[in-house]
């Protein structure tokens, strides 16, 4: 049975529902392992939590230069391993990391890259959404090992329990890439509110916030969502730029996504046009963001969500 | 300090982009200069400002690198209108419909051979969305990678930089020697409107076109394959509502009955 190669992803020392997602679309083709990149010491813990799933072998790999020489060494020991194990392909998540390392691997390899897949089927037909979600296009890689990188959330994950074998490799990171040095590393401040990559659900503000996104973020809250903005806000300095949803932002498919006071400019469209349902409020009538809506509101945000949020903690309570 | 910066012309974000025979249609639209070209553009400016200029003869210089069709130039006058000094532009039938791959090989190849020690990107062009241009660069030449820069320092003495690298890993400090590739994000500056004088002084200024042959590359446009794509539906058209004092609880009943709460 063919091999395939998935870069175990992580949110600090978790193991994140998209290493569940990149294995349950593998396991299609082939056999999975799971690599772990980990730094001295910390490989047995993070491999022990890659477990959901349907992984046949977790593979570690511990080197102190993944945390110094990031994206260059996470590459170099990645084109190591598929060296060695001959995988018919490699799938990563598809976020600024994983698409750098899966981009200098398929350089490294002389293979083939699709990015941004949204399903791969068993024979390795990637499709994706491009144009901001107007056009689906499938494709396939021609030339080496197949290098996919896999938009989170689009696949729904296996997550049944597995025991896969750990196996630990020892490799020497090639001088090449060590030539840019992290000097410090702050981790992002993480609120109590999930991902927005990752999240079932995505309340965004924009303009008609006029920078108070409190009545968002209450709305987020009782729905356990992430808090997106759109450039207008975020250029505002209104909310952090890591949370700009859009061409220049972040791509977000979650189950639901509610746009409140948000225009709908092409630039946020193509960032979120393929969450599954769209809720908007706004009070604009003539806003285009409502020709993509599931259900809209005409109406003032700052009267529209609080009313909203009382009647979502009724309803749970 | 000779700084190369990669843009490529996109169509405008507004046109409506379709697919023929695997690629995209870029006959039938209007096309501009990436806009988060103009970051690395403007950012490549502001190093050599920051060090005595870059008028003609000086110590430093900027150069425009692209890949595309002839009528890039246009795209490519835009950034040397900007301030930049000449510009290089690969163009050649052959390399129609290429992917990152074949477009990293190409502008490598130039870079190779143009003796820069810095390369700027933007973060990614607005029509493939690929993002992966940059990382390709560094792997091909063989040089430092600082990616999603949102500073870059430059010390042309030492022939070091270094930049604060914002990705949702949290932010990094990374620094390197020359030669390194950099790209910038959106954030990181407000790129110049080309002045009246820059928009006179670009037309005198040098675009050396070559072809596949004088890069010295041969011609392989892609390692992956289109088989099929194809305009998704429109979103059916949903319920709109106006608020008169209920839209919140309508609201809730809409998530409610799509088991959202």
């Amino acid at each position: 049975m063919s091999q395939v190669l998935i870069l175990a992803d992580f949110a600090g020392d978790k193991c994140t529902k998209t290493t569940a997602e990149l294995a349950t679309a593998a396991a299609r083709n082939g056999s999975v392992t799971a690599i772990v990149l980990a730094a001295p010491g910390a490989g047995a813990t993070l491999a022990a939590s890659v477990k959901h799933g349907p992984i046949a072998s977790v593979l570690v790999v511990e080197s102190a230069d993944f945390a110094t020489y990031g994206v260059a060494a996470a590459s170099d020991a990645i084109a190591q391993v598929i060296a060695q194990k001959s995988p018919t392909a490699l799938f990563v998540a598809s976020h600024a990391y994983g698409k750098e390392v899966a981009g200098r691997v398929a350089v490294a390899t002389d293979s083939g890259i699709i990015t941004d897949a949204v399903d791969v089927s068993a024979d390795l037909t990637a499709t994706q959404l491009v144009f901001g979600g107007s056009t689906t296009v499938h494709s396939k890689v021609s030339k080496g090992v197949a290098i996919i990188t896999v938009r989170p959330n689009s696949i729904e994950a296996d997550l049944s329990d597995s025991t896969p074998a750990v196996e630990n490799l020892s490799l020497t990171i090639s001088d090449s890439a060590k030539l840019a040095t992290t000097t410090s590393s702050t981790p992002p401040v993480k609120g109590g509110r999930p991902e927005l990559t990752e999240a079932q659900i995505v309340v965004s503000g924009g303009r008609g916030t006029n920078g108070d996104f409190g009545a968002v973020e209450g709305f987020a809250d009782s729905l356990n969502a992430a808090v997106g903005a759109s450039r207008a806000a975020t250029d505002a300095g209104w909310y952090p730029h890591s949370h700009q949803v859009g061409q220049t932002g972040k791509t977000v498919s979650p189950q639901l996504y509610v746009a409140c006071g948000i225009s709908g400019a092409i630039q946020h469209r193509a960032g979120m046009q393929t969450s599954k349902t769209i809720a908007v409020v706004n009070k604009d009538p003539e806003a285009p963001i409502f020709d993509l809506a599931d259900f809209g509101v005409v109406g003032d945000l700052f009267a529209v969500l609080p009313q909203a949020t009382q009647g979502v903690t009724a309803q749970k309570s | 300090m000779k700084i190369a910066v990669c843009v490529k012309q996109v169509p405008d974000s507004w046109a409506e982009k379709k697919m023929v025979n695997g690629v995209l249609d870029r006959e039938g639209v209007d096309a501009v200069l990436n806009d988060l070209d103009e970051y690395a553009v403007e950012e490549a400016l502001r190093i050599v400002e920051a060090h005595g200029g870059n008028e003609e003869g000086g110590a430093h210089s900027v150069t425009i690198v692209s890949m595309g069709p002839e009528r890039a130039t246009e795209a490519i006058r835009k950034a040397l209108s900007m301030g930049a000094n000449d510009a290089i532009l690969v163009s050649d039938a052959a390399l129609a419909g290429s992917d990152a791959l074949a477009t990293s090989k190409v502008l490598a190849e130039v870079i190779k051979s143009g003796g820069f020690d810095l390369v700027i990107c933007g973060t990614e062009s607005t029509d493939a969305r690929m993002s992966v241009v940059p990382a390709m660069l560094a792997q091909r030449l063989g040089w430092a990678q600082l990616t999603f820069a949102s500073s870059v320092s430059v010390d042309p003495g030492a022939n070091t930089v270094s930049i604060t690298r914002t990705t949702e890993a949290g932010v990094d400090a990374i620094n390197s020697k020359f030669p390194a590739v950099i790209s910038v994000v959106e954030k990181i500056n407000e790129p110049r409107y080309p002045s009246f004088k820059g928009i006179m002084a670009s037309k005198k200024k040098t675009i050396d076109s070559r072809d596949l042959a004088t890069v010295g590359v041969s011609a392989e446009s892609a390692w992956s394959l289109v088989a099929d794509s194809a305009p998704r539906p429109p979103r059916a058209a949903g319920v709109k509502i106006t608020d008169e004092g209920n839209g919140g609880n309508d609201l809730v009943k809409f998530l409610a009955e799509k088991k959202f709460i």
